[in-house]
């Protein structure tokens, strides 16, 4: 009889707004990363494709790829890397929104929405244990790349701290993205739709860029979208850190600063995609 | 003073659809109210509302004395809501899962685990508490969103639905559940499509329809409006039917003589609000028999939320027909969403 009306009945009180935030925050992402962790063959698909992606494009492109004057393979090879490993944390996008949509579909959201927690923390959990599983997948990923002959250093000087920044880029741009796709799993109708919704649009992100073709190739009117392409800064920056091949020789800014424009252009892609977000959120009639 | 629970004038719309049209309610501290109607009758929208799930139009609300528009977060401090659609993440363990919303209801991580595992003694999940809720049955997931809407004991709880779809052993225990919970003082507002469970669980009915409360009062009220129980009776030939309805006119209320009595020609069935129970079933057969009419089926019935309906708006549920156009749009995000994200 007790255990039911016997809790607190007053609630606890309120802990700080920050302070509360970051507790709520985590107890999010643990559950997100136990989910994770209790469905292996979603964390295994997200491993098999950027291993497929390395291969394919190696094997199938690499002796075709013009980079700069260079028509070797292994410099493909050591060009691509970073674009790959670009593509694969901007991935995490359509995973994040997936799972948001789907926790709506499932009445979750709705549950998490009467408690009395921090507003953003279902958001920042999901997005923070998205930013775990990108890592996982990185790591599994550079050590392949290593083992099929990317070789950091292969045409410009690189030192460990600037290979742990490149990495580093790579986490913050797909923790950025992952925002985008929290906005459109908030936005569709089902995880379904979010899934597809949260991938097409990556296409044309990543495919226009310097990632997988030398962008001074591209059609001339479509070169400055590839050149400002928030998505080609971190690409450019990757390969400026990692001392790889194909650096893109453009005048435009981004690529001149590369490392600076990655990191502007993902901090804003944070700050805008999660304000829209949490608004979208604290609205969802969902 | 104003109950727990108090809304006044309440209005949604989404798009042109109506959700709620002028939604007065008042539920007094450790009382429950049940809120009776079909789907896209607006309950489900008044308790996003009242649980500052949804912004109303207009209209003005307050839960434990907290206004739901002023102070969301506080309200939310107060109140558990155990929804529709079992809200609880399936890939968690059913201990996982209290534990997560004890600790976002800003309990210590001890403290959550503690009464996590109370609950799930409480609730009979103690021998699952280990497993993933996915593998839990329809019932048991039903008592695991219960048991997260109860973890710190809220003094104003909100049930939307909480036995549609549940067997009638698992209802039963629910209903027990429910009731534990009002004698422990908790203010309640339950919604239903039932009758009979607002009846056994609710002090007071609220009926509602198209975005209104189209009634209210204790179930006895409401079924003194009905006409309580009835003698249903379909004859065998469409020629017993005048002598038929002359014998039950004597088991009517007795107030417009054979017009007690409703008749529907096609199916030869014929209905009279009765007082007196299954011995009165015997008696009415008997004088059939004696003036030698025929019958294929007779059967007394208890009032359903369809012959409230009928007696309040003239016109049944519509169940139905408001389940395939998806009616409750706020529900929406969790069946069938048909309307967009706000």
């Amino acid at each position: 009889m007790t255990t039911l009306t016997d809790g607190a009945r007053r609630p606890p009180a309120a802990r700080g707004g920050i302070a509360r935030s970051f507790a709520d925050s985590l107890v999010v992402t643990k559950r997100n990363l136990i989910r994770m962790s209790r469905i292996p063959e979603m964390i295994l698909f997200g491993l098999i494709q950027p291993v497929m992606f390395v291969i394919l494009f190696t094997y199938v492109f690499g002796g075709s790829m013009q980079i700069g004057n260079s028509t070797d393979p292994d410099v493909y090879k050591n060009f691509l890397m970073a674009g790959i490993f670009a593509q694969t944390v901007t991935f995490a996008t359509a995973g994040a929104g997936a799972g948001i949509a789907d926790d709506m579909h499932k009445g979750l959201i709705d549950r998490f929405r009467s408690l009395p927690m921090a507003r953003g923390a279902v958001l920042t959990g999901r997005t923070m244990a998205d930013l775990v599983q990108t890592a996982v997948t990185l790591l599994v990923l550079a050590v392949v790349a290593l083992i099929i002959g990317w070789r950091p250093g292969y045409a410009a000087p690189t030192n460990a701290g600037k290979i742990m920044l490149g990495f580093a880029l790579l986490l913050l741009l797909g923790y950025a993205f992952t925002w985008i796709g929290a906005l459109i799993g908030l936005s569709v109708r089902t995880p379904e739709a979010a899934t597809s919704g949260g991938l097409i649009w990556l296409f044309p992100v990543t495919f226009v860029s310097n990632a997988f073709v030398d962008s001074s190739k591209l059609p001339g009117w479509l070169q400055p979208v590839a050149e400002w392409n928030p998505f080609s800064a971190t690409v450019q920056a990757c390969r400026k850190l990692f001392g790889d091949p194909g650096l893109s020789p453009s005048d435009a800014w981004p690529m001149q600063y590369p490392v600076w424009a990655s990191l502007i252009y993902s901090v804003l892609i944070v700050v805008v995609f999660r304000t829209l977000s949490v608004r979208k959120y604290r609205s969802a009639s969902a | 003073m104003p109950g727990a629970i108090h809304a006044e004038g309440l209005v949604k719309t989404f798009g042109d659809v109506t959700a709620l049209d002028g939604v007065d309610l008042d539920v007094p501290e450790g009382t429950v109210l049940g809120l009776l109607g079909p789907n896209g009758a607006g309950k489900t929208t008044t308790v996003r509302v009242l649980t500052t799930l949804l912004r109303p139009d207009s209209g003005s609300a307050t839960v434990a004395g907290l206004d739901v528009l002023e102070h969301p977060d506080e309200v939310r401090r107060s109140i558990g809501l155990s929804g529709q659609f079992a809200a609880v993440d399936e890939y968690l363990t059913g201990r996982e899962n209290l534990q997560m919303v004890g600790q976002l209801y800003q309990m210590r991580a001890r403290a959550a685990k503690e009464r996590a595992g109370e609950l799930l003694e409480r609730f009979h999940l103690a021998d699952a508490a280990d497993r993933p809720a996915r593998t839990y049955s329809g019932g048991m997931r039903r008592r695991l969103d219960l048991a997260a809407a109860l973890v710190v004991s809220p003094p104003v709880m909100f049930m939307d639905e909480p036995t549609t779809g549940l067997d009638p052993r698992n209802r039963q225990a629910l209903w027990d559940v429910i009731k534990e919970l009002v004698s422990g003082g908790t203010t309640l507002l339950l919604t239903t499509q039932y009758l009979e469970e607002a009846d056994h669980l609710a002090h007071d009915i609220a009926v509602v329809d198209h975005g209104k409360v189209i009634a209210r009062g204790t179930s006895d009220q409401l079924k003194a409006r009905t006409g309580g129980e009835r003698v249903e009776v379909v004859v065998h030939e469409r020629d017993a039917i005048a002598p038929a309805r002359g014998i039950l006119a004597r088991y009517g209320p007795g107030e417009r003589g054979l017009g007690d009595v409703s008749v529907e020609d096609h199916t030869r069935k014929l209905t009279v609000p009765v007082t007196g129970g299954a011995k009165l079933l015997a008696e009415v057969i008997r004088d059939l028999d004696a003036v030698g009419v025929e019958i294929d089926d007779i059967g007394l019935r208890r009032p359903t939320l369809d012959d409230v309906f009928i007696s309040l708006t003239g016109h049944a549920a519509e169940r139905a027909q408001d389940e395939e156009n998806g009616a409750d749009p706020s529900a929406g995000g969790r069946g069938q969403r048909k309307e967009p994200a706000a």
